[in-house]
């Protein structure tokens, strides 16, 4: 093996970078229905299926979404390492199963590729998708680039089994944008991968000889304890991705960030935030703005949920203005998600810091450079003279309203 | 108790949960007629009249909910139900 | 053999324990349950509690067929399969109404799960609503008897028609006032490698009004009426039908039931009996049973 990182590297598209993370992750049943634009990751495990180089795999080819998470239920209480992918209006088909896979405590791992909501029908990206399934108890972590969210694959899967916590995860990933584009990327190898995840040996399973009851109704005397007992495999999930992140980096030397990630935030002023691939044009704007002397730096979450209330906070506690960029909005609020997230997270505390929320990328309208620069030089005037707009649409058409 | 991840249930943990108090009519087995055909035992939607080794059947009045089903289709009326006294 | 544990919520005389009861008599130990949200559900589990002494499990209302073919997935992929049975044991709402997308998805697919409809007529866990299996004429909470109504204006659907249809080795009707025919059933069909599905008639006390007493009774007037044909199906086509050797006016079958009272006591309602009849007529001649 050469240790040129280059030299491992092949060009594929993000979808087959799923795909094959998948596979390195030795899944034992796959149910997914196809939809755009997360068809190349379910056509791509096929064809792996099909040139038997998954063992000890069964591919569901489903009829629905609701479907396909409702059989990794089973699957996955019958003790199978489970997988599925939808997008957008599947994600939606699916919401009562992902609440009740999750109350269920089982661990499969799902890649979202991100994309609007109908209506209007659209199949381009955003985060509105994954943003709605927020409360479920679903671990969501967001991904930049094609190796991260390969890499990701097998760091969801080691977090959601961990014993301690229990719980499923998305793994998301902007639509085309990622899913669609071709990039040099590491694909998983198969021994390492196998030295970092271990096989899945969940505790109770569906067994004839140990036949436990799941699923069983919970009245008012105990309903609050499960809701609890969730929230605290998420607490201790918060530190299992940390822990999972070092020994990813430890066995496959590479490093994305933990919980959340920083670019020249060091110093930073004004603090931008995101999740997803925008974070790489975010970068190229911030190194441009640098060299004018705008002292400006990026906050980027990983994982959305556990949201890393502590690091955010500490990541934002010396600059003079925060500025959160959300693929999505609560309709009735005027609000991003993280940007009510970070709000939320600096109450209550000694950060009196502005807080400003720009909503963007809306049904896959494309996020330029010149809009980035364009929202550095309005926090840059809410720095010095206080904020009055707390959140604000971007690129609105006024010709068409 | 205490909650597992997931909330597993051990199996036939109901029978902590006595159903007999339900009851208002009793069955009385006329153990001199039964002709051990076991109907009322295979119908019993509580699983509270047992057949014995010798044919016969007993009621568990810990759980019979006083039905009548197994009064009701027993061919020879072996079983009567009778209002039970409090 | 692992019936339910007695502890149970069921009413008295619930249709639905004894419709189990004979699943996992004939079925034997070596099975895995999958039950729908329902009555039989909130009856056998409340938390901390079961009355399951199989592998038993409850997701969500319409998921039934799908979670039981993550199952059958799951243990042929970790080479757990075996001699293992996957039932689904699921109501006539969770089969024939909201359930049936992920039910006709499993039949196509072919999994080797045996599912069985315990059709009492009507939604009963949230109060005696009306479903796709509610017949003709019942007044139900949703299709009440009215200045205007006679109750439900629809027949039952053909969900065994359904069934057959995706091509399944064995679909076949059974009621639970007549267990060995029952228990019969869920053996060869558990034994046939693939989708097989039983519909069982299954009278309940408390959404059909009549005295618990007579649950047998009221599911055996169903058959004898030609209101419930008790067929099997192979490859679709019909390959045993049970007879009726005496076969009663359906009047026998309606006036037991309080969700009937109203065709016999209201003006019209003889024509609406006779209506009823014709279907049992049709039943006949359609399958057969005489």
């Amino acid at each position: 093996m050469t240790d040129n990182p280059m030299e491992k590297m092949s060009v594929v598209e993000g979808s087959y970078a799923t795909a094959h993370a998948v596979k390195v992750c030795r899944p034992n049943v796959i149910s997914a229905y196809p939809i755009t634009p997360q068809t190349h990751i379910v056509e791509d495990l096929s064809q792996f299926i099909a040139d038997g180089e998954i063992d000890n795999c069964e591919f569901i080819t489903i009829e629905s979404e609701f479907s396909a998470l409702s059989a990794l239920v089973g699957a996955s209480a019958a003790g199978a390492r489970t997988y599925s992918s939808t997008s957008s209006q599947g994600l939606e088909l699916m919401h009562e199963v992902v609440f009740n896979v999750s109350g269920m405590r089982l661990p499969t791992v799902m890649t979202v590729v991100n994309r609007a909501v109908s209506a209007p029908i659209s199949i381009w990206n955003d985060h509105q998708d994954s943003i709605s399934e927020r409360d479920t108890g679903w671990i969501q972590l967001y991904a930049e680039n094609s190796q991260e969210i390969s890499d990701l694959t097998p760091l969801a899967y080691k977090v959601a089994e961990d014993k301690d916590v229990m719980l499923p995860a998305m793994v998301c990933m902007d639509g085309f944008i990622l899913s669609h584009v071709f990039e040099p990327v590491v694909l998983l190898e198969q021994d390492l991968t196998d030295e970092y995840l271990p096989p899945y040996r969940p505790e109770h399973i569906l067994d004839t000889k140990n036949p436990k009851t799941f699923g069983s109704f919970a009245d008012p005397s105990v309903y609050t304890e499960f809701r609890y007992m969730q929230q605290k495999g998420m607490d201790i999930a918060l530190k299992k991705i940390e822990k999972a992140v070092d020994e990813f980096t430890r066995i496959f030397g590479r490093d994305h960030g933990g919980l959340i990630d920083t670019y020249r935030a060091d110093d930073a002023e004004i603090l931008l935030m995101a999740m997803g691939s925008v974070v790489g044009t975010i970068k190229d704007v911030i190194d441009e703005a640098r060299i004018d002397g705008i002292k400006v730096g990026l906050l980027k979450i990983r994982s959305f949920r556990p949201f890393p209330v502590e690091a955010v906070r500490k990541t934002l506690a010396d600059a003079a203005v925060i500025v959160v960029l959300d693929k999505n909005i609560s309709l009735g609020l005027n609000e991003g998600s993280l940007c009510t997230e970070v709000k939320s997270c600096l109450y209550n505390t000694d950060i009196n810091t502005p807080v400003m929320g720009f909503m963007l990328g809306h049904g896959g309208r494309d996020i330029s450079k010149g809009t980035i620069h364009m929202i550095i030089d309005k926090s840059q005037k809410v720095a010095r003279s206080g904020i009055k707009v707390e959140n604000e649409f971007v690129d609105v058409r006024g010709d068409l309203i | 108790m205490k909650i597992a991840i997931g909330g597993m249930v051990e199996p036939g943990s109901t029978r902590v949960n006595k159903t007999g108090g339900w009851r208002i009519y009793r069955p009385l087995y006329h153990k001199d007629m039964c002709i051990k055909c076991g109907i009322c035992s295979l119908l019993c939607p509580d699983s509270s009249v047992k057949a014995q080794e010798d044919g016969y059947v007993i009621f568990d009045y810990d759980y019979c909910k006083g039905c009548g089903i197994c009064a009701y289709e027993c061919p020879k009326d072996a079983i009567e139900m009778v209002l039970e006294e409090k | 053999m692992s019936r339910l544990a007695p502890g149970h919520r069921g009413c008295p005389g619930c249709c639905d324990a004894m419709a189990a009861n004979f699943v996992l008599e004939a079925a034997g130990d070596d099975v895995i349950v999958v039950s729908p949200t329902g009555c039989l559900e909130v009856m056998t589990t409340p938390y901390p509690e079961s009355a399951w002494e199989v592998p038993w499990i409850h997701s969500l209302f319409e998921n039934t067929a799908s979670v039981a073919a993550g199952i059958e997935s799951a243990l042929k992929a970790l080479g757990r399969k075996g001699n293992t049975k996957i039932i689904g044991l699921a109501g006539d709402g969770a089969t024939m109404d909201i359930g049936t997308l992920g039910l006709s998805g499993a039949f196509e697919r072919g999994h080797d799960i045996t599912y069985v409809c315990i059709d009492n007529e009507a939604y009963m866990n949230t109060g005696v609503q009306r479903s796709g299996g509610t017949p003709y004429g019942a007044s139900t909470t949703t299709s009440p008897t009215g200045k205007k109504s006679f109750g439900n204006r629809t027949q039952k659907k053909n969900m065994p028609a359904i069934m057959a249809a995706h091509g399944a080795p064995y679909v076949t009707t059974t009621s639970i006032s007549y267990p060995k025919d029952m228990m019969r059933k869920v053996k060869k069909a558990v034994d046939i490698e693939g989708p097989c599905y039983i519909h069982a008639h299954a009278p309940c006390s408390t959404g059909w009004r009549f005295e618990s007493a007579r649950t047998v009774e009221i599911g055996k007037l169903a058959v004898e009426t030609a209101l419930w044909p008790l067929y099997e199906m192979e490859y679709s086509e019909i390959t045993g039908v049970k007879k009726i050797k005496n076969k009663k006016p359906v009047e026998e079958y309606l006036k037991a039931q309080g969700r009937f009272k109203h065709l016999f006591t209201r003006e019209g309602g003889e024509k609406e009996i006779a209506k009823i009849q014709e279907i049992a007529d049709w039943n006949v001649k359609h399958y057969g049973l005489e």
